[in-house]
């Protein structure tokens, strides 16, 4: 990859400012992020991170500020367009489609790029079946990546926790992002399995060129994968720069320990 | 013999409810909303079958078929215009509109059609079946209203598992914020699901009317009930639940007015709903909620 690509800024955030009843949750806060660069996002409980996320991906409608997804302004559009320009996310407490099968879920992502409309569903037109095939083994393709494969046909909800937060990236890669956010990918795991899971998120990025922004408390996975931070206190930003600086500056220690 | 009679009676009338309690099904399950105009979509199917068979002249097949497809606009419409808006809305308010809307569907044909009974004639042009030397008489209108019934019922739960559109209802109505997190357009899903929903009440409407041939706007009403009691009787949001419901109530309705009382028919259906959900508070099929915290 050539440089200019590699230092060119997938995401753009400026100012950026939502308030609820007064509370000022995120307040001028400002992010870029290169291309498939791998970025955390950290700070206190309360801090506004999460409120980030849905500011991203379309759920909050900030009262300002500009979010450009590589060079495409995202404000205002709806929470399905943003997911088809290209970012989609995992959640901290599992949101999995869990009436469906594992192969299902991965499936309802690609649901964006269908290819045949309506008419040809209802009537299972030739097109659809090709079409159908041609998902099917691209969803096992992605299975088989998270080694999820022999899983394939049970229903979600049946799946180990650790399983479910696999297929929860993988459902959101089906969905062909640019950008994918993690929100605490790590909550809930044991060492063993962290260490695992920054393994897949290092080969993730790699493997589907995403760029990938991810909420942690776990500062091990922080520090082990994250290439720079941003810091969120009371909505605003605290630090911003690389890991180990912003994870050795006093005031970050001071913002997590306390006085 | 009599007994099969009243039952085979009770199983078409259940067939009926069963596709009413479809619609209410599918739109709870999905939009998580009462729509209790549902019944009076039947009522407007009824109307458009009569008038396109009767005064028009037109096939009754194709008048079915019309019938069915003027529900569908009718379903999306009432969807866009007075359900939409109202999106995220508390469920009171959602509620207290569908009621709106019913009154407004039933004023609507009574301003259109006059308050007086018109009689419908059944457009299935077929003899009953006589059976055991002519003791047992099924007519063909029940025969064809549980066919149909079984039908609808095979081809929607193909629907709903096998297609994609199908997986996006069933996204939709498990998790609609995660749903279009991944790009699924949540509002055009539960347009669907609307579509589906009042399509299959033309089909119902036009076949309660060839079974039970009198038209009038509050026709649509009380089968709407009874359709909502199945739907809740079979659990609530669920396609196979309110296939069983339908033709429990069904039975039970026609049984008790053949052997206790015509006028309490409706006194023991009421009853028996209140019993199982004293018992199983989510239906027969339903599946319990656990509350996520």
């Amino acid at each position: 990859m050539s440089n200019i690509e590699q230092n060119k800024n997938i995401l753009e955030v400026t100012s950026l400012a939502i308030s609820f009843g007064g509370l000022n949750a995120v307040d001028n806060f400002s992010l870029s992020i290169k291309n498939k660069e791998l970025y955390g996002l950290i700070g206190p409980n309360g801090a506004g991170k999460t409120t980030v996320f849905n500011l991203l991906t379309g759920v909050y409608r900030p009262d300002q500020g500009e979010i450009l997804l590589d060079g495409e302004n995202l404000v205002g559009k709806s929470v399905e367009e943003i997911n088809k320009t290209g970012i989609a996310r995992t959640f901290q407490n599992i949101r999995l489609f869990n009436r469906l099968t594992v192969l299902e879920n991965v499936k309802v992502g690609f649901n964006a790029f269908n290819k045949y409309n309506l008419l040809d569903a209802v009537l299972a037109l030739p097109n659809k079946k090709k079409v159908e095939e041609e998902s099917n083994g691209e969803a096992m393709e992605l299975l088989k990546v998270f080694n999820l494969q022999d899983e394939a046909h049970l229903l979600a909800g049946n799946l180990s926790y650790g399983e479910q937060r696999k297929l929860e990236i993988a459902r959101a890669l089906a969905t062909k992002p640019k950008l994918l956010l993690l929100d605490e990918p790590a909550a809930g795991m044991n060492s063993n399995e962290t260490m695992d899971l920054m393994n897949t998120i290092r080969f993730v990025r790699d493997k589907f060129n995403v760029t990938i922004l991810l909420i942690e408390h776990d500062m091990k996975l922080v520090s082990g994968i994250c290439e720079r931070l941003t810091v969120l206190n009371f909505g605003r930003v605290l630090k911003q720069g690389i890991t180990n600086d912003v994870l050795n500056d006093p005031e970050v220690i001071k913002a997590y320990l306390g006085d | 013999m009599a007994f099969f009679s009243y039952l085979i009676s009770g199983l078409s009338l259940g067939a009926i409810y069963a596709i009413i309690a479809l619609g209410y099904t599918m739109v709870y399950g999905i939009a998580k909303m009462l729509n209790f105009a549902h019944g009076d979509v039947i009522m407007v199917g009824g109307y458009i079958a009569f008038t396109c068979s009767i005064s028009l002249g037109v096939n009754p097949y194709i008048a079915t078929i019309i019938s069915a497809l003027g529900c569908m606009v009718l379903g999306v419409l009432v969807e866009r215009i007075a359900y939409r808006p109202l999106r995220g809305a508390q469920s009171l308010s959602v509620l207290i509109t569908a009621i709106g809307v019913s009154y407004f569907l039933q004023n609507v044909a009574l301003l259109i059609f006059g308050a007086n009974t018109k009689s419908f004639t059944s457009i299935i042009n077929m003899p009953p079946l006589k059976l055991f030397n002519g003791e047992l008489t099924i007519t063909a209108e029940a025969i064809v209203t549980i066919i149909v019934c079984l039908v609808v019922m095979a081809l929607l739960t193909l629907f709903v598992n096998k297609t994609r559109l199908g997986w996006a209802m069933m996204a939709v109505s498990e998790d609609k914020g995660a749903a279009t997190l991944m790009g699924i357009n949540s509002n055009a899903t539960i347009g669907l699901t609307f579509a589906i929903g009042s399509f299959l009440a033309g089909i119902a409407g036009v076949l309660l009317c060839s079974s039970y041939p009198t038209l009038t706007p509050t026709t649509g009403a009380m089968p709407g009930i009874k359709a909502f009691v199945a739907a809740v009787l079979g659990g609530i949001g669920s396609i196979p639940g309110a296939c069983i419901g339908g033709f429990l109530l069904g039975i039970l309705e026609n049984l008790s007015k053949a052997y206790i009382s015509s006028q309490l028919s409706d006194a023991i259906v009421f009853s028996v709903l209140i019993i199982v959900l004293l018992i199983r508070p989510t239906g027969l099929m339903g599946k319990k909620q656990i509350e996520k915290v």
